[in-house]
């Protein structure tokens, strides 16, 4: 069983999509990962063999922020600017949009679910 | 896009004048601007900016953190209440 990063373990997908599963490692960069460690992305996960995993992680852990300390990286980045009091630091306070689209309609990714509607719950914060 | 790292952070140089004096004189007051484009720079830091939103001067005290972003983004622009429907809800606080 694959195991990179803790806990990610993808099936039998190819490598190539297999890395993706891991929090921070999209399509270009599981490329990317894959190249500097030599291997062929169209292997599927459960035909790697251990060294070439332990060489992913090895690849991993040397060069990309990944999982657990990327999250934290980001949510810090996000109270920073709420403790400081900027523009985008209002915007993530009261859950809007912080990159300047319009609230008129739509924004309901950043403000939940209509308000005043059966069965719907409004979204935390 | 980003500016250029090339030409350095943007000031009004009335700001960096101002600061400069202060600086010397030994004395720190709000100094009012209406450079709301002005990159915030570490000399800032420990200063108050009476930033100009459209309407009134909002006092901003400069800290270490803020460094690197505009004197605007701490003055808001708008002004939010809530709409008239919801008089008898409690809206959440911010």
């Amino acid at each position: 069983m694959a195991r990179i990063a803790g806990v990610e373990l993808p099936p039998k997908k190819r490598a190539f999509i297999g890395l993706t599963a891991i929090y921070g490692i999209g399509r270009d960069l599981s490329m990317r990962i894959l190249n500097q460690a030599g291997i062929d992305p169209k292997t599927r996960i459960k035909d790697l063999t251990e060294e070439q995993i332990n060489r992913l992680r090895h690849v991993i852990e040397e060069n990309y922020k990944i999982e657990g300390d990327l999250r934290r990286e980001v949510s810090n980045n996000i109270s920073r600017l709420i403790s400081i009091g900027c523009y985008r630091g209002i915007r993530h306070r009261r859950g809007l949009p912080v990159r300047g689209q319009r609230t008129r309609c739509n924004a309901r990714t950043r403000k939940g679910p209509r308000p005043g509607k059966v069965g719907t719950k409004k979204k935390k914060r | 896009m980003g500016r250029s790292v090339k030409k350095g952070p943007w000031v009004d140089s009335s700001l960096i004048k101002k600061i400069e004096k202060m600086k010397k004189e030994g004395k720190k007051v709000p100094i009012k601007t209406w450079s709301r484009r002005s990159t915030i720079i570490p000399e800032f830091v420990g200063f108050t900016f009476a930033v100009h939103n459209g309407k009134d001067f909002h006092n901003v005290y400069i800290t270490e953190e803020m460094v690197g972003h505009k004197l605007g983004e701490f003055a808001p622009t708008r002004k939010f209440d809530h709409h008239g429907a919801h008089t008898k809800r409690v809206i959440a606080p911010k």
